[in-house]
């Protein structure tokens, strides 16, 4: 059975979408990252989908789900490299994804989650 | 059909000068959109098709094959006229007048026999109808021709995006917001987000006159599908008018930055991207540095 890998590098979990999604292959995924997430003890995902040019609802909807499954196991999720169209689909479905970060290419993506990271240990020792 | 065709035949030049000249003391005529030299020749290449079409027997209906030489006269008569500014009535009387000097002939070949004149005008006057009537479907036709190009270049011609900075985009918006052009703005600015990798984007909407609740919506929209592909966007230019409008409206325009300028925005934008704006002690230009 086809799988999507999921690569850790350093306290990230990079996941890169590379074929067309079909919906049990985004219940693999969530699966698959929600439990990579706990074992790898990974801080943030990062999610790349420039691969990707035909979206539908549902993959839509995943995509906000993983988004809200990371964030309750503590961990940042920034969605790069959405393309044009996608993002047009996404917008005439209603799908806006608040609460979902989201940057332009995997490196923005990456600055994007250290700043994050970076904002919330700041926090956290401010609370101690 | 072939009575109308032999007096044409025989008497064409006489038919010719009496249309030019009815054309030209009529009101239809147009002095300073047309010359009458130009009418003598159109009028001449028409009737000249209009009598080949009637001796070969084409039949009654103007649609037919026998009918393709004088509707491609006419095309090109009512598509000329339609540019040229003409009315629809201005164009289909060039055909109309022409009743009154066929007519006349008719009414001189068959004084003396009354039952065949009347089926004679009947005939002729079928046909011109239709014919007339044609010629307005062909001016319809490139009016409506030239308001479609006009359409499409003024959705080529309203919708730049700018990139005014590094990493700063402006889109600024003249004219009423539809979701045609929504759609033009947002596929040309995402485009430009891809090509350039800027991370703000401002939208000015200065030179739109009125915001509505379906405007605001597709401004939202617009923001929306930026945020997706990583880039933020700031609204500017929002006149009191506006600002007004959208509260009354009850529009929640969300967590969109909005600023009364275009320039507001800017350094807005500036700080946003590290970048911080300093007058020079000296002199009041502003510089701007990292």
């Amino acid at each position: 059975m086809e799988r999507i890998p999921i690569l850790k590098l350093r306290d990230f979990l990079l996941v890169s979408i590379q074929i067309d999604m079909h919906d049990r292959l985004a219940m693999t995924l969530q699966d698959d990252l929600t439990a990579e997430i706990v074992k790898q003890r990974a801080k943030a995902v990062l999610i790349d989908i420039s691969a990707l040019d035909l979206v539908d609802s549902f993959i839509g909807r995943m995509i906000s789900n993983i988004a809200a499954i990371t964030r309750v196991l503590d961990a940042e999720t920034v969605v790069v490299g959405m393309r044009p169209a996608v993002a047009i689909t996404l917008v005439e479905l209603g799908l806006t994804m608040p609460g979902v970060r989201t940057a332009l290419n995997v490196d923005r993506g990456i600055e994007l989650l250290e700043a994050a990271i970076a904002r919330r240990d700041a926090q956290d020792e401010a609370a101690e | 059909m072939t009575q109308l065709a032999n007096i044409l035949s025989t008497q064409e030049p006489a038919v010719l000068e009496e249309w030019v000249r009815y054309q030209r003391d009529s009101k239809s005529l147009r002095g300073n959109l047309i010359k009458e030299a130009e009418v003598r020749d159109q009028s001449s290449r028409f009737l000249e098709q209009f009598r080949a079409a009637l001796s070969s027997a084409a039949g009654e209906n103007i649609e037919g094959p026998g009918w393709a030489s004088v509707r491609a006269v006419l095309n090109d008569i009512s598509r000329n006229r339609a540019l040229k500014g003409f009315t629809p009535t201005e164009t289909a009387s060039f055909i109309f007048s022409l009743k009154h000097a066929l007519f006349a002939q008719l009414r001189t070949a068959f004084a003396d026999q009354p039952k065949l004149l009347a089926d004679e005008l009947w005939n002729a006057d079928r046909i011109l109808d239709a014919l007339g009537l044609y010629t307005t479907e062909v001016y319809q036709k490139s009016r409506e021709e030239v308001i479609a190009r006009q359409q499409q270049e003024l959705l080529e011609l309203s919708t730049p995006v700018v990139e005014l900075w590094e990493g700063i985009l402006a889109v600024p918006l003249i004219g009423t917001l539809d979701s045609s052009r929504t759609q033009v703005v947002m596929e040309n600015l995402l485009q430009r987000i891809v090509d350039t990798g800027a991370a703000l984007a401002i939208i000015d909407i200065t030179g739109v006159p009125t915001v509505d609740t379906l405007v605001a919506q597709h401004l939202l929209k617009t923001v929306s599908a930026a945020r997706l592909m990583g880039a933020d966007c700031i609204i500017s230019g929002i006149r009191p008018q506006i600002a007004q409008t959208i509260v009354h409206l009850g529009v929640d325009l969300g967590e969109v930055i909005t600023k009364a300028t275009l320039g507001d925005a800017f350094r807005v934008a500036l700080r946003r991207t590290g970048f911080r704006t300093v007058r020079d002690s000296g002199g009041s230009s502003n510089a701007a540095v990292r």
